[in-house]
C-alpha cells in the first residue's frame, strides 16, 4: 500500500461524540467544615492553633478546613501510638486481624461515600476513584487482615516481630489507596501508626479516621494528623518513631534518607519514576495504544509509575502515532465528578504550574508539541492530554519527571537500544512492554532495571502484588508477602 | 392456647439445594432420653453420585474464580456463621454438649473460616516458585486445585468437624462431597443454609447425611473423585478406602489422629494436599546484551 492511500477516511470525533452529562450525586456524603488532629481515638484541637483550607481543584472552592499539626501534635501522636503499641503488640494475632477485616468491611460498606469525597477534594474522575482507588483501598485492608496470624508460614525459621511505631508520610495522588498501602501491613504485622496525608487531599484520610474510630480498634493504634512539609518533618526528626514509610517525590526521599542518617530507624521509600512503555512492531497495536492511554492519561498522569516515556519502534511509529492521536481526540476532559469524564482536574495550582512549566521546557527543548483539541472547563486546574513527539533522550522532559498528562515519545530500531534508552535514567520503578511474542517479554522483563514490569497491560494493581523501585525510585515493597517486610524485625 | 412450634425438616444439600434424599430411607436422632430431634435423610450411593455430578460441574467455575473472591465468600460463610451463632450452640446442646463447649466450639468454627479466609489468596506465594533451570526458559510452578474432594468428616464433632475438613479444601479451590457425622447432623443441615446464604456457588459444597459403613466405598471408588478425605478411626474403612482409591489413582488423605479443636487443624499444608502442583516453561529470546536472569 501506498503511503497516499493510507489513513483517508480521517476521524471526526467532533460532531457525533457529545456526552450528556453522567454527574454522580455528592449530596449522600457527610462533610465537616472543619476537620481536627485524630490522635489517641480522639479527634483533637492542634497545638498549633492553626487551620489550613482544602479545596476542590475543579472548582477552586474551599471544602473545608484542616488542622495543622506542630512539632507539639507530632509529639503527642508518637506518644499515643507508643502507648497504643504495648497494648496492640499484645493483642492476639488471630484478634488483630479481625480488627483489620472490619476495617475492611467498613470501608466497603461506604465505598461509595469514600469515591465521592475523593474526588471532589482531589480532583480524579469518579469512574477511577469509585472503581480503582477506593476499591482496591479496602481490598489492601482485607488482604493484609488474613496475614496478621500466618507471618511465621510468610518468613519460615524466623519469629518475625513488629517495629514498633511508624511514622508514614503519603502523596496527594492516591490519597486514600496509599493510606490503605501503608496502614494494613503496619497493623497486621501489629505495628502502632502515626499518618499524615498530602496537604492537598487529607479529607479521605480524615474519614478512614473517623471509620477507624468508629471499628472499635484500640485509641492510638492509628493517629492521622494534617499539615504540609513541616509536619512531615516533625515526624522524620521524632526520636520515638521506629521506622519511617514514605512516598512521595525523590527529592524529599533523599532529604528524609538523610535526615535519619544516625539514627536506628528503618525506612522505605517509594519515589518518582519516568517509566518506559515500549512498543515492539509485533505488538497488537490497538491494544497498545489503549496501554499507552490508560499508562500516561491516567489519573491525570498523577502516578508514580506512569508510562510517561513512550518508545515505539520505528517501523509502525507513524501508525501507532495516528491511533494515538486519534484516540487522544476521544479523551473527555472536565468534571471530575462526571461518570464520562476521562482525565479530571490537575490536583492543585502548583502542580498545574509545574506541568505548564515542563511544557515549555520541552517546546523549548525542541520536541515537536501536540495536544488534543477538546474542551476544557473555565474554572479549576486542567490540562489537556499533551504529546512530544521526536523527544530525545537528553532532553529534560524526557529525564524528569513531570506528574502530568504528558507523554515524551522517542522511536528505536533494535531491542539492544531500546534496553539501554530505557535504563539510561536515574528512575526504576516501573515499565511496560507490548509484543505477541512471549519470548521477548521474558528477556526484557529481566532487563528491565525497574520494580514493576508490565507485559502487554499497564498500571496494574493488586494487594497480592509487590510494589515499588529500583535505583532512585526508592526501595521497600508494598504489596504481596514482600510488603510485610519493611514492617517486621527478625 | 399455647403456639405449637413448627419443626425442622432435616434434609441433605446438593447443587445448592436441599433435596430428601432419593432413597426415601430415613434413621431418627434420640438424644440421651430417647427423644426423638429430628428424622436425618440416610443417604444413599445414588444421592452421592448426584452430589458429585454437582460438584464437577461446579468446580471449573469454582476454581477460575479469583483467590480474592474466594476469600470475600469465606469471609462472607464467617459472617453468617456468627449471626447464626445461638441456632448452632442451641443444636450442639440438643446432640449433647455443654453450654461453654457448645460456644467454643461455635466460635472456633467461626474464627477457622476467617483464617482461611486470609489463606484463599496466600497459600500460593507459599508453595510456588521460580525455578532457575539452567536453559533460556522462564519456569515456574504453582498451586492448582485437584479437583473434586470427597469427604467423610469427623464423628465426634459437629459443626468443627465439617468446617476444619471443608474449609481447607474450597478455600484451595477444589469443590466436595461431605459425609456428615451420623450420630451429630444437626449442625451439618444448618451450616448447609449458612453456606447457601455466603454467595458461595451452588454444588461448590455439597452435604449428605447417612452411614460411612455404606458410603465409604461409594465415596472411594467414584471415578470422578479426585481426592478424598477421612476423619474417623475405622481401621477396616480406611483399608477399603485405600484399596479403592488405586482405581483412579485417588489422593487420600487419613487425618485420623489430627486433634480438630487444636491449632494444628489449620494450617496451609492443609490446602495445599487438594492441589496439584503444575510447571509451565517458556522460552526466553536470547537478544540484548546478555542471557536473561531468572
Amino acid at each position: 500500500m501506498s503511503k497516499k492511500q493510507e489513513n483517508k477516511i480521517g476521524l471526526d470525533f467532533k460532531t457525533d461524540w457529545a456526552y450528556a452529562p453522567a454527574p454522580e450525586d455528592t449530596k449522600h456524603i457527610n462533610l465537616q467544615k472543619q476537620y481536627d488532629l485524630f490522635i489517641d481515638g480522639k479527634f483533637v484541637k492542634p497545638n498549633s492553633k492553626k487551620y489550613f483550607d482544602t479545596t476542590n481543584p475543579a472548582t477552586e472552592q474551599k471544602i473545608a478546613e484542616l488542622a495543622e499539626a506542630d512539632e507539639k501534635d507530632v509529639d503527642k501522636a508518637v506518644k499515643a501510638a507508643r502507648k497504643a503499641f504495648d497494648k496492640w503488640s499484645k493483642i492476639s494475632a488471630k484478634e488483630r486481624g479481625k480488627y483489620i477485616y472490619r476495617i475492611a468491611r467498613l470501608m466497603q460498606e461506604r465505598a461509595r461515600e469514600f469515591s465521592v469525597i475523593e474526588s471532589l477534594d482531589g480532583g480524579k474522575p469518579i469512574r477511577e476513584s469509585r472503581d480503582i482507588d477506593v476499591p482496591l483501598a479496602a481490598n489492601h485492608f482485607f488482604y493484609n487482615a488474613g496475614w496478621a496470624d500466618k507471618l511465621e508460614y510468610a518468613f519460615p525459621n524466623r519469629t518475625p516481630k513488629p517495629l514498633g511505631v511508624a511514622g508514614q508520610i503519603i502523596p496527594w495522588n492516591f490519597p486514600l489507596l496509599m493510606a490503605a498501602w501503608k496502614i494494613a501491613p503496619a497493623l497486621a504485622a501489629g505495628n502502632t501508626v502515626v499518618l499524615k496525608p498530602a496537604e492537598t487531599t487529607s479529607l479521605t484520610a480524615l474519614k478512614l479516621a473517623e471509620l477507624i474510630r468508629d471499628s472499635g480498634l484500640p485509641d492510638g493504634v492509628v493517629n492521622i494528623i494534617t499539615g504540609a512539609g513541616r509536619t512531615g518533618a516533625a515526624m522524620v526528626n521524632h526520636p520515638d518513631i521506629n521506622k519511617i514509610a514514605f512516598t512521595g517525590s525523590t527529592d524529599v526521599g533523599k532529604m528524609i534518607q538523610k535526615a535519619i542518617a544516625g539514627t536506628d530507624k528503618k525506612l522505605t521509600l517509594e519515589l518518582g519514576g519516568k517509566a518506559a512503555n515500549i512498543i515492539f512492531e509485533d505488538a497488537p497495536l490497538d491494544q497498545a495504544v489503549e496501554g499507552i492511554v490508560n499508562g500516561i492519561f491516567f489519573n491525570q498522569g498523577h502516578v508514580c509509575c506512569a508510562g510517561s516515556r513512550l518508545f515505539v519502534q520505528e517501523s509502525v511509529a507513524d501508525i501507532v502515532i495516528r491511533k494515538l492521536k486519534d484516540r487522544m481526540e476521544t479523551l473527555i476532559v472536565g468534571d471530575p465528578m462526571d461518570k464520562n469524564t476521562d482525565i479530571g482536574a490537575i490536583n492543585s495550582k502548583e502542580q498545574l504550574l509545574k506541568i505548564q512549566e515542563y511544557i515549555k521546557i520541552g517546546k523549548n527543548e525542541g520536541a515537536d508539541f501536540y495536544q488534543s483539541s477538546c474542551a476544557v472547563p473555565g474554572k479549576g486546574f486542567f490540562c489537556r492530554p499533551t504529546l512530544f513527539l521526536n523527544a530525545s533522550q537528553s532532553h529534560r522532559i524526557v529525564q524528569e519527571e513531570i506528574f502530568g498528562p504528558v507523554l515524551t515519545v522517542q522511536t528505536f530500531r533494535t531491542i539492544e537500544e531500546v534496553i539501554e534508552k530505557a535504563n539510561n535514567i536515574a528512575y526504576g520503578l516501573s515499565a511496560g512492554i507490548w509484543t505477541d511474542k512471549g519470548s521477548k517479554i521474558f528477556n526484557l522483563s529481566s532487563k528491565m532495571r525497574a520494580g514493576v514490569v508490565w507485559a502487554n497491560t499497564y498500571n496494574k494493581f493488586d494487594p497480592a502484588s509487590p510494589f515499588g523501585g529500583y535505583k532512585e525510585s526508592g526501595f521497600g515493597r508494598e504489596g504481596g508477602l514482600h510488603g510485610l517486610m519493611p514492617y517486621l524485625k527478625f | 392456647m399455647e403456639r405449637l412450634e413448627i419443626q425442622k425438616t432435616y434434609k441433605i444439600f446438593i447443587g445448592g439445594q436441599f433435596p430428601r434424599t432419593e432413597s426415601g430411607r430415613f434413621y431418627s436422632l434420640q438424644n440421651k432420653k430417647g427423644d426423638i430431634l429430628a428424622n436425618i435423610c440416610l443417604s444413599s450411593r445414588k444421592d452421592f453420585r448426584n452430589a458429585v455430578t454437582a460438584a464437577r460441574g461446579a468446580f471449573g467455575g469454582w476454581s477460575g474464580r479469583a483467590a480474592f473472591n474466594r476469600s470475600q465468600i469465606l469471609y462472607r460463610i464467617a459472617e453468617m456463621l456468627e449471626g447464626r451463632k445461638e441456632q448452632f450452640i442451641s443444636e450442639l446442646i440438643l446432640q449433647g454438649a455443654s453450654s461453654k463447649t457448645a460456644l467454643e466450639e461455635v466460635t472456633l468454627s467461626i474464627d477457622r473460616f476467617v483464617y482461611y479466609a486470609g489463606w484463599c489468596d496466600k497459600y500460593q506465594a507459599l508453595f510456588s516458585s521460580v525455578n532457575p533451570v539452567a536453559s533460556s526458559h522462564f519456569n515456574f510452578s504453582i498451586p492448582e486445585p485437584t479437583g473434586v474432594v470427597s469427604v467423610i468428616a469427623s464423628e465426634e464433632s459437629s459443626l468443627i468437624g465439617l468446617v476444619t475438613a471443608i474449609a481447607p479444601i474450597i478455600a484451595g479451590g477444589n469443590t466436595c462431597v461431605v459425609l456428615a457425622s451420623e450420630s451429630k447432623p444437626l449442625c451439618a443441615v444448618t451450616f448447609a443454609e449458612v453456606l447457601n446464604t455466603s454467595d458461595l456457588p451452588g454444588g461448590v459444597v455439597n452435604i449428605l447425611t447417612g452411614k460411612s459403613d455404606e458410603l465409604h466405598s461409594h465415596f472411594s471408588s467414584h471415578m470422578d473423585v479426585n481426592a478424598l478425605s477421612y476423619y474417623r478411626k475405622n481401621k477396616s474403612e480406611i483399608k477399603t478406602i485405600k484399596e479403592n482409591a488405586s482405581l483412579n489413582v485417588k489422593r487420600i488423605f487419613i487425618y485420623d489422629t489430627l486433634d480438630i479443636t487444636s491449632d494444628k487443624a489449620q494450617s496451609p499444608y492443609l490446602i495445599f494436599d487438594t492441589q496439584e502442583i503444575k510447571t509451565t516453561w517458556h522460552p526466553i529470546e536470547n537478544v540484548g546484551s546478555a542471557k536473561a536472569g531468572y
